[in-house]
Order: C-alpha cells, then structure tokens, then sequence
C-alpha cells in the first residue's frame, strides 16, 4: 500500500510540474480552471460505495425492536425453509430476508436481520454479512416505489442516461434519493439482464406489502415513457408492464424464425440409440 | 463469468483479415447459419404459445422423458459427450465431460445439481427467456442432467431481480410435481428427484460457481479456491455440478432428436444452435436461436436489420458478453460466431450477447462504464481486483475526457496484467479484458482524446 501511495504520489508531483513547466501565460480564471480539471478524480472524493455501508441506530431501525414475521407470511417462512437440508437452514437467509424487506415496506431493519438469525440459529453476524453485501437489500427506508435505472453498458449506449436524467428532473431529486411525498425513489442498478430490451427500468412495489410485492420490469423506454410510467403509478393506475413496443424479445416489425407453428412430440427410435 | 479457460493460452489471430477472407472464399467448406425452424429447440422463445404444462407437452417436452431416464446414466452423458455439447456459461466447457466428473459410486453423501440461472452478465438475457416462455424445458433438462450425474436434488439458482421469471419457474416446477414427473419415483422411472428454485439478492459475483454456491448456502457470495473442485466438494461440502440454464434446458431435445442432430450444426468442436443475445444499435434488437458459427455479419443483418445507419457505420461489437475484449468492424467483417474463431480473433464467445455500436458510441465511456460495472461488482475477496477494478474505472474517467497523459495507456495495460489471473475466480480477467481489447484496438483514439484536451508543453510554447 505504502508503494502504491507513493507511485501515485509520484505521479502527482510529475503533473504538477508539468503544468507549473507550461510557460504560457494565463489569466487568473484559467489559471484557476486547469488547476480544477487537474485534480484526479481519486482526490477529489472516494466515491467507492453508492450507499452507506454502517448501520445508524434510528428510532425505527435499532435492535431494541423487536420484529416478527405476520400471520400470514408465516407459512412463507416454513416454506422456504423446508427447501434445505434441517442442518444447513442457513441457505434460507436470502430469501427470509427478502420476505422481511417486502413485510417491511421496502425497508430492511436491523431488528429484522436479528429475528431471521434466532430462527435460522446462526450468528446475527452472519446475517449482517449476507444484508450488506448484497444489493437488493434496502437498510435505509426507500419510497413506495423503488424506481431502478439499468445503467451498464448496453443500456448506457441506448440511452438510459437521459432516462435518468429525465427522471431526476422530473422528480427534482438526485440518484439515490426519495421525492418529498415519500413516493419514489430514485437509483440506479448494474445489468438487470434485458439488454435485447434496452433501456429499461425496473420499480418494485412496496404499496401493497408482502402479498402484493411486485418487481416489474419496463422495458424499451425512451425518456418520455419513462416518466409517462411513473405518472400512471402515482395516480394509481396500472401502467404496462414489460416491452413498451412490443411483446417480448422478438424483432420489431416482424418475426424472423419461428414463422411456423411448433413441431409436435417427437422421439428417435430409442432401441437403436 | 467463469471464462478463464477461454483464454488459457490466448493463440495469436493467424495472418490478417484480408488473408482470412481469401482463404474462405476460396474454399468449397459450407456455409452457416439460417437455421430451419424444424430444426429449433426453443420453440416458444418470444412466448406466443402456451406457457404452461399442456402446452408444452404439445410441443413435444416430457415426451417419453421415462426412457430417457431409464436408458441410464452413461448412456445420457455419451450421447452428450457425442453431441459436442459445449457449456453455454461463457467458459465452453464440453458439457458431457463435465458430468462425468462427478462420482459414480456414493460415498453417503447425497449428491446435488446446481442450475446457475444467475443470468447477469451484461448483454446477456437468453435465460431470461427460458425460464420465462419454454420452463418446462429447462425443468426437464434437471431431471435429465439430473439423472446423468446421479443427484438426488437439484437447486435451480435465480437471480434475485429476476422475479417474474421465477415465479413462472415455481409455477412449472409445481406443475411437473403434480403431474409426477419429478418428485418421488419420477416419471414412474423408479428414481427420486426434488427440484428446488432458490435466489439471490443482486450479486453478479454469484454467477461464478464456486460464489454461487457460498450464497446457495446462505453466506456473502465470495469465491471458493479450487481445488477441491465442486464436483468432489461442493454445495454442503458434498459433489455438485453447476451448469447453465441454457445447457441443460437443451438436453433432452438432443437426447430425442439424438446426438448426430444436434452434431450437424456448426464446425467441428463448435456444434449445435445457440441463443444470440444481439443488444445496442442495431436496428431491431432481439433474442434468437441460429447455428453456431454464423457470421457476425449475417447474424446482425438477417435478425436484427442491419446496424443503424448502415453496416458502415459500425465501430466495434462485444461479441460474448461485457467480459470479452471488443472487436473493430475489420475484424467483424467476417468472424464467425463461434468459440474457436472469436478465440483466434483474441475474443471470445462468452454467452453469445452481442453488444453491437455504432459509430456515434464514445468507446473510452463505454468501457469505462463496464470498468465500473466490475468495481462495483467486485466481491472484495483478493486484493488486485477489489484495488484494482478501482483503479481501472477512475483511469478510463480520466481518459475519457483526455485528462491524462500519454504514458498512462501504458500504465493502464500493466494495471490489466497485474490484476488478471492474480485473482481466485475469473472476474479479475473480465474486468481486464475488455480495457484489454479497448487498448488493443482504440489506442490511437485514446491517444487523440489525450492530446486534443492537453498538449504536449512544448507544443503550447511553440
């Protein structure tokens, strides 16, 4: 580490000097204009996590509270956990924290990360760990709908950064923030696997609790659309979900295979295999 | 994920393009590609059909699902192995091989299948696609993949954003339970089967086998060392195979249709049709199923209409997913898609998703946003990929907007030696690769970017 500090340190100073070498003369303004532009970025602020990583005790959030699991996601619960073997019921983990988060309105608490830990009998800490690794888990409130722009690559090169800007805009509010009425919150997520579907963008539904959880994805947008999705929620009505323009994968304007009905059941002749 | 073995001994592209072309349009050796549809397996991919059990039994899936089971396990793994099935993953590792790595004798311990349905990978959404129109196939795949390895229990593991998908696998694992096709003495075959679909939360990471398993048990989905491979050492410590979605969901198609079907497609050690992913500009984005070693060209131009503004217009294409380099349109003018011929061209299949761009695509950016797809994916385990992939994203920032100096490209290529292969799971290589291909073919881009934003000093006092 130390290497490497002093690398970059050397790096800097190399800059540095190269600018203060440039001999040309400069008014104050661009003087104070290329000083700016040379900063690198990593000095500028680490911007290494796009959510808080601790947890903060709040009046809602802290482990003096306790949670349980409502009557009725209780055989949800024994459910899922019958999936796996009865000693290893730690693989139930995600996906009882997953039911805890939807139970919770989107929110995944502290109190309910320690009551999946006593039912599974393992370590709170073993629980903490799976919570904040991944990111699917919200442990700080989000709005009713938590709208989700795909942001990689082959969205990025058809236009989901206009979608969110568009957004932003339209919401008066910055990635990772919620508008005033607690009704959307806006980020942002890495590939959601419908690249053939680019731009799109994904809201889950925390209005109607564990049973009425949804996790839509709306695809093919354009910033238009996009904003004309979220306006249809907000007024409680329920937009399209999926393709915007089409079915599914298909081409637009016209299948390219597939043109014939499917083949019926067919099996060799298996006593000669 | 999980593409190390793509490039182990990465063969230098043999002569040049022009060269290539020669030689091919010389030769009498048959052409690829334009599939017929009789000769489909997905035949419901755009969901135009029934979706659900009878549905799918019309159209030929648990079709005598019996005899197959009862033809036994070597038999089913030798027509895969004849079949030249290769992994459709990413890493295209023959799949018939693969199975029968897996113990033939019990020790006790019971063994699992493991279904990587953790379809993540940037460009790819061909799984997405089964699991959601053609279920039933990739339920049958299990029992059969199932049977061939000897398990006892099968994990299907989607990814966690994936929720409409898996509820439609729910509704077709239910749907096979109750029509006896798995479960306790499946298909009346005598041999007991469960089928469980479990999630993730939103971890690219856990598309690597060895992550996935971690998180299949319940922990942060970090790689395990190998050895112990998973199929001596795996999901709760007992053997597991991992395999692909698409893989598996194939087959039983090929075991009734029969191995030489499914051999006829394709060049030698490249056989069978394949889901192509084609996403970016072209001018009608789609999912479709083709031969394999289709020309890039042809792939582009008969499904997709061409690229937008003209196949001049084309600047590079990502032909397997964001962890391959990219490829400029000289090479695209006439690869073929297949792992052996994208290899010679330093690329890769990957999971077939092609991500094609035009010329109005800034390259510096979209590699930089793939640069900060893999920070951000990175699980933190070993040091040259947690650092490193940092790295990668705030180098490419800068350069993006010039604000570099020239060395530093170099600087940047060493950075991508250093972290690949220095790393326990393949998601260091990925994340060099594609700075690696970016370097390779745009350095003069680059170097112009860099220039125009800052002149040499000297240039300035002239």
């Amino acid at each position: 580490m130390a290497i490497r500090r002093s690398m970059f340190h050397c790096a800097q100073l190399i800059r540095k000097s190269a600018l203060a070498s440039s001999s040309v003369p400069q008014t104050a303004s661009t003087a104070l204009k290329v000083q700016s532009a040379a900063v690198p970025i990593f000095q500028q602020r680490r911007w290494y996590a796009d959510i808080l990583n601790q947890h903060r005790d709040t009046p809602t959030n802290n482990s003096a509270l306790a949670f349980e699991f409502t009557e009725k996601n209780m055989p949800k619960v024994n459910e899922i956990i019958s999936h796996y073997p009865s000693n290893y019921k730690q693989s139930a983990v995600i996906p009882l924290l997953d039911l805890a988060q939807q139970q919770g309105n989107g929110h995944l608490t502290v109190q309910a990360m320690n009551k999946v830990a006593e039912m599974l009998e393992i370590a709170p800490m073993r629980v903490y760990e799976v919570a904040t690794f991944y990111t699917m888990f919200n442990r700080t409130p989000v709005g009713k709908y938590h709208v989700m722009v795909c942001g990689t690559t082959p969205c990025m090169i058809r236009g989901s950064r206009e979608i969110e800007a568009a957004l932003a805009a339209h919401w008066g509010i910055k990635k990772g923030q919620t508008t005033p009425d607690g009704m959307f919150t806006l980020g942002e997520m890495e590939c959601m696997g419908c690249c053939v579907n680019a731009p799109q963008i994904t809201i889950a539904d925390y209005t109607k609790g564990a049973d009425g959880y949804t996790y839509n994805y709306y695809e093919d947008l354009t910033p238009e659309s996009a904003i004309k999705i979220v306006d249809q929620l907000k007024k409680g009505e329920t937009p399209k979900v999926g393709s915007q323009i089409r079915e599914t994968c298909e081409p637009v304007g016209g299948l390219t295979t597939l043109l014939e009905p499917p083949p019926g059941p067919y099996c060799r002749d298996l006593s000669q295999a | 994920m999980a593409m190390q073995r793509l490039f182990r001994g990465v063969a230098q592209r043999a002569g040049s393009a022009v060269n290539t072309n020669f030689i091919r349009a010389m030769s009498t050796e048959r052409t690829y590609g334009n599939l017929k549809d009789q000769d489909r397996i997905f035949t419901n991919l755009y969901g135009k059909h029934d979706v659900g059990i009878e549905g799918a039994m019309k159209r030929g899936d648990w079709h005598r699902t019996k005899d197959l089971v009862e033809k036994g396990s070597d038999w089913i793994v030798n027509e895969i192995k004849a079949s030249g099935l290769r992994g459709r993953g990413g890493a295209g590792f023959p799949s018939g091989l693969k199975w029968s790595f897996m113990p033939k004798v019990t020790d006790g311990r019971p063994s699992y299948l493991v279904i990587n349905a953790d379809e993540s990978e940037p460009g790819t959404c061909k799984d997405r696609e089964i699991m959601r129109h053609d279920p039933h196939k990739l339920v049958e795949g299990c029992l059969i993949a199932g049977v061939a390895m000897r398990a006892r229990y099968c994990y299907i593991y989607i990814r966690g954003e994936y929720v409409n998908e898996r509820l439609a696998l729910e509704k077709a694992v239910k749907e096979a339970y109750a029509k006896g096709f798995i479960g306790k003495n499946a298909c009346n075959s005598g041999y007991d089967y469960d089928i469980f679909v479990h999630f993730g939360a939103g971890a690219y990471i856990c598309g690597e086998e060895t992550a996935l398993i971690e998180s299949l048990e319940g922990k942060q989905g970090k790689p395990r060392l190998k050895p112990p491979f998973p199929a001596g050492v795996g999901l709760y410590g007992c053997p597991t195979t991992v395999t692909n979605v698409e893989t598996v969901a194939v087959a039983p198609t090929i075991l009734r249709r029969g191995a030489d079907w499914f051999a006829s497609f394709g060049r030698k050690n490249n056989t069978g049709t394949k889901l192509f992913c084609i996403s970016g500009h072209v001018n009608t984005p789609c999912t479709v199923e083709e031969e394999m070693s289709i020309p890039l060209r042809e792939l582009i131009d008969r499904h997709c209409g061409g690229v937008r503004g003209g196949w001049d217009n084309l600047l590079a294409v990502i032909p397997g997913g964001s962890s391959v380099p990219c490829i400029p349109k000289s090479v695209c003018d006439d690869v073929l898609m297949d792992f052996d011929d994208l290899k010679n061209a330093q690329s890769g299949l990957g999971t077939a998703a092609v991500i094609v761009m035009d010329k109005s695509t800034d390259m510096i950016d979209a590699i930089s946003r793939l640069a900060y797809f893999y920070k951000h994916e990175s699980c933190g385990q070993c040091t040259p990929c947690r650092e490193g992939t940092g790295w990668l994203w705030m180098m490419l920032e800068r350069m993006k907007k010039g604000d570099a100096r020239l060395e530093e490209i170099d600087m940047l290529q060493e950075l991508t030696k250093q972290i690949e292969g220095h790393t326990i799971c393949a998601l260091g290589d990925a994340a060099a690769w594609p700075v690696q291909g970016l370097i390779r073919h745009f350095r003069p881009e680059m170097e112009a970017r860099i220039l125009e934003a800052a002149p040499p000093p000297e240039k300035i006092a002239a």
